[in-house]
């Protein structure tokens, strides 16, 4: 846990003692985690741990009832514009894709940056064809979402976070949906906008992932933060009992 | 279906295939023979007691007077006349409360989701209240406790002396053509061309610069500024004939009747409880993600409402729909009841119990009933279609 260089006021992402109760049920407990520009950061842990909670609180999904949320300089207030001007530098992508079925692929792209950026169609189209083309699918562009299979649907939704040029990409368990076959396609486009230095919070159980392109992993457990490190030390040298206790369940 | 391998074959009785041979015939030769006995059961008494049958009764002057007829009528018309201004008044009454109980219901379901706590129970008690008290006993409601028990003429309520309630209905000031009728109607098509011009204009701006215009306010002030300077250039439009006591009633103007007020409010009422419902479920049946989805990508409120959720609830809310409009439709002949001359009282009452030609009567009743129907479940489909989610 010590070798790990915490980023200071520098953070692209501040929380600090983020408490969050859902009626009397404690869901987050004094959540400290700053996140540098450019950094990649897996967070894992039993179901209920409280880690999608901790990520859906940094675009305002979830709201924290106690400690601070500052997001590239914005702090997270009843404030609506300012929690919109967070939305707009954040981008999702969630468990069960959530495209919108009403609407073609090219039309799921474009429909924010549109409505959100006021971009001109013609131009907001051109960057929707480009994040397509970067997810390998453009030629799927004038389809419907319900007409693609569930790895295509989920790198659509990645092409659609990305449309908005986000500063940071939050991944609540993208693979975690899909069948066995289609994982890989999902974690290649997201190996590749790591590489690209993309800020991204990844909630997953792909362990291989989070080897080879997280800088840090932080362990969840009852609303906590147990332990966090290198992705080396993390698998190989864990710390924390509960820690090594998920691990030898999840790992074979 | 041939049997080429010469497997074994069990008994013919037990053939599931051979059997529905043998049902569907049965059926159709019961069927057929049913209606022949019937209509033969029919033309033998007819005879028997001298009455024609055929529809040529249609063609006979009517002899009655009707309380309210969207077209010239005097007693000397015909039956033709009388079942036209039957299906007139049908159609009238639906449209008025197909409109009304779609507007109302569609605030009422929006406002049954409201977070406001007010506003939240007002539409629930407004639900429950209406949609459990028998359509019929509503319109007797409307009809007795409220538009009848209206003071007469002479003590209206009036509105700036032009609008009256009584117990004869709203009476309201009556639009007369002026000369300047005809530059104004080419004033409101050079309005409208104007404003769907000016709209074109403005979406293609938007999509191509992503400045948005408000298409809505310069389309409404061009819509009234051209009219009104016609109106102002060449003289108004219309004469207002206004309505005032003469002796004990109204002359002059025009006059929605208590029956038609009664049965139009009561019926949309009591629809829009119905419809409220639906809308509520149509909007619950968008999924959570599908909010959160859209908020992730910066979206507000607002356009999260109408480009994400009001479509996609709008596949749940159209069928069910579609059986409300084609349920208050058919509830307008419930009009009957407070003597509101649609088809049901007007056709397949007075003018049966005139003529006695009850099998042709009915007949054209039920196919009139039938062909509305069809139009109302056509345009909706047709409507339900376009909107269809495409799958694979």
């Amino acid at each position: 846990m010590s070798d790990i260089k915490q980023p200071g006021a520098d953070g692209i992402i501040r929380m600090e003692a983020v408490n969050k109760w859902y009626g009397q049920f404690h869901v987050l407990k004094d959540i400290n985690l700053n996140v540098r520009q450019g950094e990649r950061i897996v967070l894992c842990g039993p179901s209920g741990s409280g880690k999608s909670t901790t990520i859906r609180c940094i675009n305002r999904l979830e709201e924290h009832q106690k400690g601070s949320i500052v997001v590239d300089g914005t702090e997270l207030t009843n404030d609506l514009k300012q929690i919109e001007n967070v939305r707009r530098e954040v981008g999702m992508v969630f468990q069960h894709f959530n495209l919108f079925p009403h609407l073609t692929i090219l039309q799921n792209c474009t429909l924010a940056p549109m409505w959100v950026r006021k971009m001109p169609k013609k131009e907001a189209e051109e960057i929707a064809m480009h994040y397509l083309q970067r997810v390998r699918i453009p030629e799927q562009a004038h389809k419907y979402p319900g007409q693609l299979s569930g790895g295509q649907q989920q790198r659509v939704a990645i092409a659609r976070a990305l449309c908005m040029k986000p500063k940071i990409m939050l991944f609540d368990e993208p693979t975690s949906a899909l069948d066995p076959e289609m994982v890989k396609e999902v974690l290649d486009t997201m190996v590749g906008l790591a590489n690209d230095g993309m800020t991204m919070l990844c909630v997953t159980h792909e362990m291989g992932f989070a080897r080879t392109v997280a800088d840090r992993v932080i362990f969840m457990d009852k609303g906590e933060i147990v332990e966090q490190a290198k992705p080396d030390d993390f698998f190989d040298r864990p710390q924390n009992e509960r820690t090594q206790l998920f691990l030898g369940q999840i790992l074979h | 279906m041939q049997n080429h391998t010469g497997a074994p074959k069990g008994s013919w009785l037990t053939d599931p295939r051979i059997r529905a041979w043998v049902f569907q015939v049965v059926t159709v030769v019961v069927v057929i023979g049913l209606g022949w006995y019937l209509f033969h059961n029919m033309q033998v008494n007819q005879q028997h007691r001298g009455i024609t049958s055929g529809f040529g009764f249609l063609n006979n002057s009517a002899g009655f007077g009707i309380a309210q007829h969207l077209i010239d009528y005097t007693e000397a018309d015909t039956y033709w006349r009388v079942l036209v201004i039957g299906i007139l008044n049908t159609l009238l009454v639906s449209v008025l409360g197909i409109i009304l109980a779609t507007v109302l219901g569609f605030t009422l379901g929006v406002a049954r989701l409201s977070k406001n706590w007010l506003i939240n129970k007002v539409a629930t008690v407004y639900i429950e209240t209406f949609r459990n008290i028998p359509p019929l006993l509503q319109i007797l409601f409307w009809y007795f406790a409220i538009f009848l028990s209206l003071p007469g003429p002479r003590q209206a309520h009036g509105m700036l002396d032009m609008f009256f309630v009584s117990s004869r209905g709203l009476n309201m000031p009556a639009a007369l053509l002026a000369p300047g009728f005809g530059p104004f109607v080419v004033a409101v098509v050079v309005a409208i061309v104007a404003t769907v011009l000016m709209a074109r204009w403005a979406t293609k701006r938007f999509e191509q610069t992503g400045q948005p215009f408000h298409k809505f306010w310069t389309g409404l002030a061009i819509m009234i500024v051209v009219p009104a300077l016609a109106a102002l250039l060449f003289g108004a439009p219309v004469h207002w004939e206004i309505p005032a006591i003469r002796g004990f009633n109204f002359v002059g103007g025009w006059v929605l009747i208590p029956e038609l007020l009664a049965v139009v409010l009561s019926l949309s009422v009591y629809t829009a409880a119905f419809i409220a419902e639906i809308v509520r479920s149509g909007i619950g049946s968008v999924s959570h993600g599908q909010t959160e989805a859209a908020h992730s990508l910066g979206l507000r409120n607002g356009p999260t409402l109408r480009k994400v959720i009001i479509p996609q609830a709008m596949r749940v809310i159209v069928p069910p729909l579609t059986s409300q409009y084609l349920n208050l439709m058919k509830n307008s002949s419930l009009a009957a009841a407070v003597g509101y001359p649609e088809m049901v009282s007007l056709f397949s009452g007075t003018v049966l119990n005139q003529t006695g030609q009850a099998p042709e009567v009915m007949a054209i009743t039920m196919t009139v009933y039938l062909a509305i129907s069809v139009s109302i479940s056509l345009l909706m489909n047709a409507y339900n279609k376009r909107i269809a989610l495409i799958e694979r």
